[in-house]
């Protein structure tokens, strides 16, 4: 994809899940280079936002706008519970058309772990296999949904190094995380600054 | 991408290379195996009923994939990532239809021999159950993924699935098993159109379903 720039905008969404208005009136764009990092608490709705953003969620209101392919990385990896994770993840590669993936396999130390099968991993190594796979994909914007949970010391250094260098050659990257991220210039933001007062009614 | 999928789908539902796979076929040829213990050895009895025995084997034998066809890949959001990645769930959908027959369908057919030869069934009658297994079992997999689909997200979706497939797979049962009854082949163009019919749908209802599925 030949996009010029990409970007990644929200033009006064506001999503819910069930009944319950989670956020409204938020806006935000990011251009390319741009990282931002989404706090709140648990149930507060920064996976909802997220999806929404994939565009894999409607939302109750407002839009999303973005130039450039969305890479998402979960709690759930799309990786195949019974294969051994090297398969797992070239079909991923197949699917992306990417031909050197060793690379990243190799950053995130998954090299000793492709013969064990996806489903005897820990949730920290599958989190490292998920981000693998979307390093893989080369794509330009990241939405992050709690990159870090599960994962250990050195691991969370390395993933917040792969952060700053995918921002820094001009990629962007939506990060919703509790926990804190040393990335430079980037932007936050509470989702709970967007949750609707409690008098205010739904519509 | 599609080939891709085609042959993870594939890799997935084969018999012999998915887990518990081959369960299906199993099945299919244990419930022809029981028939002949339970109403004796009489070759004419048998023969009579026979092929529709094979068929209610091959309709139950159905029902037995549906449980892992779709929901598992929700739960993974293998689905979410592949739509990211461009892919409209109506393909996904067609891709998953296509494995799924190709993990059923043939290996039935294959099954269908020693099925035959258990039951006494013989001639012009074994090529009408072949033929009618033929065209029924794209239809029974269309019908299949549909409700996989649809019961997806529910947590009793496995036990329903089963219910629900039995009574939407009665016009081909009827028709594909009615053909034996009279000897007649010319109803299997009904059981050909129903199927064709069904399989021109199914992509779409199933692909509208694992959309709405993900909303909540």
């Amino acid at each position: 994809m030949q996009a010029p720039s990409p970007f990644l905008a929200a033009e006064n969404l506001a999503c819910r899940r069930g009944q319950r208005l989670l956020f409204r009136r938020l806006s935000f764009r990011l251009e390319a280079g741009a990282a931002c990092h989404v706090t709140g608490a648990n149930g507060a709705g920064k996976t909802t936002l997220i999806r929404a953003l994939a565009g894999l969620a409607t939302p109750y209101a407002g839009q999303v706008r973005s130039a450039g392919s969305l890479g998402l990385l979960d709690e759930r990896t799309g990786l195949d519970p019974d294969l051994p994770l090297g398969r797992a993840l070239a079909f991923w590669e197949q699917v992306d058309g990417c031909t050197s993936p060793h690379g990243a396999i190799t950053i995130l130390g998954l090299a000793p772990l492709l013969e064990v099968p996806v489903r005897f991993l820990s949730t920290g190594q599958k989190k490292r296999a998920a981000l693998a796979a979307l390093l893989n994909r080369g794509v330009p914007i990241w939405l992050l949904d709690e990159p870090l949970s599960g994962l250990d010391a050195e691991t969370i250094a390395k993933v917040t190094a792969l952060i700053r260098l995918h921002v820094g050659g001009g990629g962007i990257a939506l990060i919703a995380s509790h926990q804190a991220l040393d990335v430079p210039g980037m932007t936050s933001f509470a989702i709970e600054d967007f949750a609707p007062a409690p008098e205010e009614d739904d519509a | 991408m599609i080939l891709a999928l085609l042959r993870r789908d594939l890799g997935q539902f084969f018999p012999f290379t998915g887990s518990g796979a081959a369960l299906p076929v199993v099945f299919f040829v244990a419930v022809a195996m029981l028939f002949p213990f339970a109403v004796g050895p009489d070759a004419n009895l048998l023969a009579k009923t026979g092929g529709g025995v094979v068929w209610i084997a091959a309709l139950l034998a159905a029902i037995l994939p549906l449980e892992k066809l779709v929901a598992r890949d929700i739960a993974l959001g293998f689905f979410d990532q592949l739509k990211l990645r461009g892919l409209a769930e109506e393909a996904m959908m067609a891709v998953r239809l296509l494995a799924h027959w190709l993990s059923f369908g043939p290996p039935l057919l294959i099954a269908t021999f020693p099925a035959a030869a258990l039951l006494k069934i013989e001639g012009e009658t074994f090529d009408i159950l072949l033929l009618g297994l033929l065209a029924g079992t794209p239809g029974l997999a269309a019908i299949g993924l549909m409700i996989a689909a649809l019961t997806a997200s529910l947590r009793a979706g496995a036990a329903l699935s089963g219910l629900l497939l039995i009574p939407l797979a009665l016009p081909i049962l009827i028709f594909g098993a009615g053909a034996l009854a009279r000897q007649d082949p010319v109803s299997l163009g009904f059981v050909g159109a129903i199927s064709l019919g069904l399989l021109a749908i199914a992509p779409f209802a199933a692909g509208a379903a694992i959309r709405a599925a993900r909303e909540n």
